[in-house]
């Protein structure tokens, strides 16, 4: 059946399909946006590494800090969920490979943003433990 | 459909990375990606430590040593380094994505700086959190 698709027909869907520009546009936005973000990151990591238990659940129970931190997080990997979906992109042939290791990206960068994001809400929002 | 069709043809492959002399903005492009998805990791590392810290004192208490262990200073330094990295080559991106620095002299001297760089803050980080256990 393919060997009557004109050679476009075939290509169609295959490439970028005109979608590449909101990638491109995305990856350097939450690239800068990241650059920005690493200002509250490396210091904050650096005073939790410090004050240990007690001044990380007291810092995270700032709502600044908790909104910068889940910013971040989800920012942070979305454009790891980016990158790496170029790399499989770039390197993985095999269509049944690719669109399980594209599968995978999204299900762990998801998972991991989404359970971050609740535990970050929760060291807010939560009293007690 | 495609992979059928190449299979019976195989198609002329490009020249592949054994046959190019190993130079710096190559390194620095290849880091870049290794330095990518070693962040990945890390960020992975850093939604564990939230689900450890909003699970109690034991399970940060249990994370926290997974992390100080010789293997796990040996990967939070690396993914330290991979940060620096990251945010240099970044850097170096955005400057071409604006039509700069594509002059090789310019592109070989950032990429060399871009490496400095991630040593530099990468020791200067980790001679603070030292210094801070020890003080």
């Amino acid at each position: 059946m393919s060997g009557f698709r004109t050679g476009l027909g075939r290509a169609r869907g295959l490439g970028a399909s005109k979608h590449g520009v909101g990638h491109f546009i995305a990856e350097r936005g939450t690239g800068a946006a990241l650059l920005l973000l690493s200002f509250w990151l490396i210091p904050f990591a650096l005073a939790a590494a410090r004050g240990g238990y007690v001044a990380a659940r007291e810092m995270l129970g700032s709502p600044v800090n908790s909104a910068l931190a889940i910013l971040t997080l989800v920012v942070g990997l979305y454009h790891a969920m980016m990158g790496v979906r170029v790399i499989v992109e770039d390197y993985i042939e095999r269509r049944s490979t690719k669109a399980i290791l594209l599968l995978l990206n999204a299900l762990i960068g998801w998972g991991a943003a989404a359970m971050g994001t609740v535990a970050l809400l929760k060291l807010t929002f939560g009293s007690g433990s | 459909m495609a992979e059928a069709r190449q299979e019976a043809r195989p198609r002329p492959l490009s020249p592949h990375v054994q046959v190019w002399r190993w130079h710096i903005t190559m390194a620095a492009s290849i880091s870049n990606r290794v330095a990518g998805v070693a962040l990945y990791a890390g960020w992975l590392i850093f939604a564990g430590w939230a689900l450890a810290l909003s699970a109690g004192a034991d399970a940060y208490m249990a994370y926290t040593r997974l992390l100080t262990s010789p293997l796990g200073l040996l990967v939070l330094v690396g993914v330290t380094a991979a940060l620096f990295f990251h945010i240099g080559a970044g850097i170096r991106h955005l400057a071409w994505d604006s039509g700069r620095g594509f002059a090789k002299a310019t592109a070989s001297a950032t990429a060399w700086i871009t490496y400095a760089f991630a040593l530099v803050a990468t020791a200067l980080v980790w001679g603070l959190v030292l210094g801070l256990h020890a003080g």
